[in-house]
């Protein structure tokens, strides 16, 4: 296990390399000049040049970007905001906390609302919640999640009074963000849930704890959930990037201070070293995020461990996606 | 949910699925794609124990087949009715709005919905039917060519990477880690402040994000085609690559690209408005529904019709094209879930 962990980890590198080359290269490609921008338009052509200079902005494209790539892996340099004159690490990592605190309510909720009812819908299949609770996933998979952030203002701060609409100072500010994000994740992870319940309690040792005698009750939290649980976990994996994604939207909405509304402010004020700098940052830690659900993935699920301890010790979990992709195919066809 | 509607709604399918998906394997790509001297010989045993079933088959295509499995699936086709009402909406927009999009009328700002305004008016006192009227076009323009452009990217580099294997295969499926290392919508916004607002600029942003899915989709499509003997067949009778891969393999890949495009067009319809939403998208006075959004969001307060009809013009959309989408994937690709 702590073999294939840094097999990862070794594999992660190169995917991050490209990553940071994609992002410096929008930046290279963004209008502006960045000595300008951060002089004000009213500098002198001599300060600017200067500045340039300072900066390493004259030097060609690839020195450049070498340049940048050795500032991140030395000094954790990802360049200096336009606005403030601070480190973007700084400005970015101040913003963080709330940005993962919001992320991880909004998968908290998605579970919340998403599992329960995805094991209800299967445990009664085709009866009447079942289908509300299909409907249901079906409009929130279907609503963007800026609108449903507004219609949860209307409701919950303008027409009840009951949480606030904007800001973020203490618990009843995250109700309305997470539940935004949560919603159409849950409607993802309930139609996740339910049909990998589904599978699941058509097998044979569901029939055999019914046989002998087990509560229902207990055969289905204790022996399907168990196994129905696991294709979910990659689902909230991948739904925890899409959050990540969507909190820029709802912490546009309701004024949350994250990285998201760091990033929209600086869009406006074409602070692009923020905008960049967000945007390598969250991909990394939605690289590390993948990673650590692919490990939960083979924790929880012994086959999938003895799988990468196979005869060549070592399977990438990556090419096994792809593989799988084929194997999927395959069986379609045949 | 749609798919059980298909097995329940539907018992036919099932025994149509089974000879569909062997004709697909066989004959079927054979029949389509290759000469037709080369389709007897490798009919064989299907032909010439029933020779109706190739009249049959040849009258029934696959698509055929799948539109017969679509209409049987209700709520597929309330999907399709309703997208195919929006994109009339689209075309027919200046006969059908009762104002143009960017007729203002301060005196009339915030007129609630009556019987001329049936849907309110904005800000600056415009009809907000016919805004968005006018903004199914843009949404439906760019849902539509920013998935063509992703999608015809991915399946280039997809259909590349699968049929020449080995270094290529690994090179472009790495690009494709690296594009999807980043949320979509991420890269769609960092894209876009770095090439500017704009209608062009901002398809362009949603589709890259887009080619990862559909290059993985083709290539795992393609990696099973590309063994099969009528492969081999054209192969051998020296046929060319480029012709392989067009006559021979991409109309074997065709399903599982449809479906990815439809469901594509909604994602692809829901970041552009987000774009729109935060600033980055099309730019004012033109109706965008997440624009539309973006700019009734502080009225919202005292005027709720500024934000609720655009946002069920979008759930609405995005509705269809699920429902539309889920209901040819079962129509299309009756073993997939």
């Amino acid at each position: 296990m702590l073999k294939y962990t840094m097999k990862r980890l070794v594999l992660m590198i190169p995917v991050l390399l490209g990553v940071s080359f994609v992002v410096f290269l929008l930046m290279y490609i963004s209008p502006g000049d960045p000595a300008k921008m951060i002089l004000g338009e009213m500098a002198e052509a001599k300060e600017v040049e200067a500045l340039r200079e300072s900066l390493g902005l004259n030097a060609g494209f690839w020195e450049r970007y070498l340049n940048y790539m050795k500032d991140i892996v030395l000094y954790g340099d990802l360049g200096i905001s336009y606005a403030t004159r601070e480190p973007v690490l700084t400005e970015v990592m101040e913003r963080f906390p709330i940005t993962l605190r919001l992320a991880s309510s909004g998968v908290l909720v998605s579970l919340c609302i998403g599992v329960p009812c995805g094991i209800i819908a299967a445990t009664r299949q085709y009866s009447i919640f079942d289908h509300v609770a299909t409907v249901l996933s079906l409009l929130g998979n279907s609503m963007p999640a800026f609108w449903m952030g507004i219609l949860l203002i209307l409701v919950f701060s303008v027409q009840l009074g009951w949480l606030p609409s904007s800001g973020y100072s203490s618990f009843s500010y995250m109700i309305l963000p997470a539940l935004t994000l949560g919603t159409s994740s849950a409607a993802v992870i309930m139609r996740m849930t339910r049909s990998s319940m589904l599978e699941v309690i058509r097998q044979d040792y569901i029939r055999t704890a019914r046989s002998k005698g087990q509560k229902e009750s207990v055969v289905i939290y204790f022996h399907a959930l168990k196994n129905a649980l696991i294709p979910v976990i990659t689902a909230v994996g991948l739904q925890f990037g899409m959050l990540l994604g969507g909190s820029i939207l709802t912490e546009t909405i309701f004024s949350v201070p994250g990285i998201g509304k760091l990033m929209v402010d600086s869009i406006k004020n074409r602070n692009y070293p923020i905008v960049q700098g967000g945007v390598l940052i969250l991909a990394v830690i939605f690289s590390f995020v993948n990673l650590a659900v692919d490990l939960l993935y083979a924790y929880v699920d012994p086959r999938i461990k003895s799988q990468y301890r196979g005869a060549k010790g070592t399977l990438k979990r990556e090419k096994n996606e792809e593989e799988e992709e084929v194997q999927g195919c395959r069986k379609r066809r045949s | 949910m749609p798919e059980k509607k298909v097995v329940k709604g539907a018992g036919a399918p099932k025994s149509q699925a089974v000879s569909d998906a062997a004709g697909r394997t066989g004959h079927g790509a054979m029949n389509r794609a290759a000469g037709r001297s080369e389709s007897n010989a490798a009919n064989g045993t299907a032909g010439m124990a029933e020779p109706d079933d190739i009249s049959m088959y040849k009258k029934q295509s696959q698509l055929v087949q799948a539109w017969g499995r679509l209409r049987k699936n209700r709520v597929a086709i309330a999907g399709m009715v309703i997208l195919l009402v929006l994109m009339f909406c689209a075309v027919f927009a200046e006969q059908l709005a009762p104002y143009g999009y960017d007729d203002q009328d301060v005196m009339r700002r915030f007129t609630f919905p009556c019987r001329e305004f049936p849907f309110g008016t904005d800000n600056l006192g415009r009809c907000i039917y016919s805004r968005i009227l006018y903004g199914s076009r843009i949404s439906l323009l760019i849902g539509f060519v920013a998935t063509g452009m992703g999608a015809a990217a991915g399946t280039v580099l997809g259909a590349v990477a699968g049929y020449y294997g080995k270094g290529t295969d690994n090179m472009i499926m790495r690009f494709c880690d690296i594009l999807q290392a980043i949320p979509s919508l991420l890269l769609a916004i960092a894209i876009a402040a770095a090439l500017g607002s704009g209608l062009f600029n901002m398809m362009l942003a949603i589709s890259i994000g887009a080619i990862p899915r559909y290059a993985r989709t083709v290539r795992a499509s393609i990696l099973t085609v590309k063994e099969q003997e009528f492969i081999e067949a054209a192969h051998a009778i020296g046929a060319g690559d480029i012709r392989i891969i067009m006559k021979h393999i991409f109309p074997n890949c065709l399903a599982p690209i449809i479906v990815q495009v439809t469901l594509g067009v909604a994602g692809s319809i829901i970041n552009a408005a987000s774009l729109s939403f935060i600033g980055l998208g099309v730019q004012a006075p033109a109706a965008e529904w997440g624009s539309m959004l973006s700019a009734g969001r502080q009225y919202v307060r005292d005027y709720w019709f500024v934000v609720m009809f655009p946002g069920l013009a979008i759930m609405t959309t995005i509705l269809s094209l699920n429902l539309f989408g889920d209901g040819l994937r079962d129509a299309l690709d009756p073993k997939l879930k």
